[in-house]
């Protein structure tokens, strides 16, 4: 701490140093990140090399190139598009992601909003936390309670009994599959997501609330005029992030909520993948291909809206 | 971010009152809908089975029992889960602050060498992947399948973590510190170690949690590598539990309302006994979880 003068003499040193000193330092930096390379190495890239079987005639327990090995194209990907599930899984993966993006994005923006505009700050903090709470609610014990609550002796149905309705099996109906998904899906991520909002508007300077104050702004126009704005380079970046994300809908809880009466709609690229591929008699190189096909799809949807974001203001990802 | 708009001294308007009223209407509604079904799933399992099933319970619990926590001390099958999940849980914590941590302070140092190419190895991992079968298939010739490492092992990185912690280190340790420690002979070895880290606490906090969550609420990958049911998590054990039974459909009215009856206390139960570490913990832990998200946010 006592020695501030000094620092600038030895950066100097430093970078016109020879390659050994460099090296010196780097050393165990290198050694430090090289833990994180080899884990990013076996789980993210090795399955990178993996998706070549897409392209084979793959068995399971094939090496991924030898002698051997099959090629057969795009054969596994025609064969997706002419399957049958085609088209429903396209639209079920869709319309899924759509729907929830329409009510999953907004919702976070309105509620940081509105708890930025409470009088309160101690208000604002427990209702932060009560709406933070239920992210921490593991996906299997949320589908969990969504068939205690759903189920035909749930306490819905029993209420809806109470006052002479019919009881009616949500778990059982293509009809209910996409609401409580949706709906389930909100109610445990829509306070995490205001957080980042909440982190943004709390830098907003006082000062355009003071002017906006003098100038007759209601507490309502200054939401408008004045929060909305600060938090709008926060709002694209989202944006940007969950258009790229849009088609990787969280299949897991997909699969928990799959029964033989809704799976006309709650049959999705990803699900189809895990039971082409894990389950039965696997069928790993179409399985490969249709989630590759997915993976490209996102890829490209990331793009699109990064591109586009940059053209209409300056926020952008890359 | 400790500013705050202060009201001015001014009468509020007509028009602002109605605001902040219907403003505390909403939010008060939606921390309502956020709480009743935590409610209610409480006194759910503290009343009488009976009279839950027919609709009894809905503001209050009726005839206490505890019978259900009795029962689930019981169950060999729901202990040994959580016994696994804590060991697994422990041991991802453990290895991902060993791997996280150091290379975050690596990928922060503006000297490092290559750290372009770095970055970019770690990026495209966040936006293209290769999907569950090769990923299956490397667990595989990996020889994971049906070891404890296979649900540990892939879960001790995240690379959004990583670019979180590199962003905490660029922006709260001071680069004079840093540089005043190599003047006094510290290696960097030295200088991570007995500089950083107790510098770090935060982000060593943040990062322990949100590595903790993920393993403790995780269930995929320990559905399609284990099988073997005494290894199972937690998780895995409360999906034969909480789900299985409400997917088999079939059998008449009758028997479904007894197996309904025999089933539901215990998954009451289930849901508080496993959710109750991290629901406790959570309100002392919060403000950490609330750092890293806007640690995560300073880079956009």
């Amino acid at each position: 701490m006592a020695k501030t003068n000094a620092p600038a003499k030895k950066a100097n040193s430093l970078q016109d140093g020879s390659f050994a000193r460099r090296m010196k330092q780097n050393a165990p930096w290198l050694l430090m990140v090289f833990p994180a390379v080899l884990v990013v190495f076996l789980f993210n890239y090795l399955p990178i090399y993996g998706v070549l079987i897409a392209f084979q005639d793959f068995m399971p327990g094939d090496p991924i190139l030898g002698p051997y090995t099959i090629w057969v194209g795009f054969k596994n990907f025609t064969r997706f598009f002419t399957d049958v599930q085609f088209w429903p899984l396209m639209k079920n993966t869709f319309i899924l992601c759509i729907l929830g993006f329409i009510i999953g994005f907004p919702l976070p923006i309105i509620i940081s909003l509105c708890l930025n505009a409470l009088k309160s700050r101690k208000s604002a903090k427990v209702l932060q936390t009560i709406f933070t709470a239920p992210h921490f609610i593991s996906l299997v014990v949320m589908v969990g309670m969504l068939t205690l609550f759903f189920g035909r002796y749930g306490l819905v149905n029993n209420i809806v009994a109470e006052f002479g309705g019919e009881r009616y099996s949500y778990f059982l109906e293509n009809a209910a599959f996409r609401p409580m998904y949706i709906l389930s899906s909100n109610w445990q991520d829509f306070g995490w997501s205001a957080i980042i909002y909440i982190a943004a508007l709390s830098n907003v300077d006082p000062g355009l609330h003071e002017a906006a104050i003098l100038d007759g702004a209601s507490r309502f126009q200054r939401v408008i005029h004045v929060d909305f704005p600060a938090i709008m380079p926060m709002v694209s970046v989202m944006l940007i992030m969950s258009i790229g994300g849009l088609m990787g809908v969280g299949y897991e809880k997909a699969l928990l909520m799959q029964t033989d009466g809704n799976l006309q709609v709650s049959e999705l690229i990803a699900t189809y993948v895990y039971k082409k591929g894990l389950t039965g008699v696997p069928d790993q190189a179409y399985a490969t291909a249709i989630g590759l096909f997915n993976s490209i799809i996102n890829v490209v949807l990331l793009i699109i809206a990064n591109t586009t974001s940059k053209k209409f203001s300056e926020t952008s990802l890359f | 971010m400790a500013k705050k708009a202060k009201p001015v001294l001014m009468k509020s308007s007509m028009g602002d009152k109605v605001f902040y009223f219907f403003n505390w209407l909403f939010l008060g509604l939606m921390a309502l809908i956020i709480l009743y079904p935590i409610y209610f799933i409480i006194i759910a399992s503290i009343s009488d089975p009976d009279a839950v099933l027919a609709g009894e319970v809905v503001l209050y619990p009726v005839k206490i029992t505890m019978d259900g926590f009795q029962k689930i001390l019981e169950r060999t099958d729901v202990w040994t889960g959580y016994l696994n999940t804590i060991i697994y849980t422990v041991i991802t914590v453990i290895l991902s602050l060993l791997v996280t941590i150091p290379a975050g302070w690596a990928l922060s140092r503006k000297t490092l060498m290559g750290k372009k190419l770095l970055m970019i190895y770690f990026i495209i991992p966040m936006f293209f992947g290769g999907g569950l079968i090769p990923f299956y298939n490397v667990m595989n010739s990996l020889h994971l399948l049906n070891s404890m490492w296979a649900v540990i092992l892939p879960a001790i990185l995240s690379v959004w973590n990583l670019f979180m912690t590199r962003t905490f280190f660029e922006s709260s340790i001071p680069e004079g510190l840093v540089e005043a420690a190599r003047i006094d002979g510290a290696g960097e070895f030295r200088i991570f170690t007995g500089l950083v880290i107790p510098l770090s606490k935060a982000i060593l906090a943040v990062m322990a949690l949100y590595y903790a969550v993920g393993q403790w609420n995780s269930y995929f990958n320990a559905m399609i590598f284990l099988q073997d049911e005494a290894q199972y998590p937690l998780q895995l054990v409360l999906k034969e539990i909480l789900i299985a039974s409400e997917n088999t459909t079939g059998g008449s009215g009758e028997t479904m309302i007894e197996q309904y009856r025999m089933a539901n206390q215990i998954k009451y139960v289930s849901v508080i006994v496993s959710s109750a570490p991290v629901i406790c913990l959570y309100p002392f832990v919060q403000k950490y979880f609330a750092q890293g998200v806007m640690i995560g946010s300073l880079k956009g």
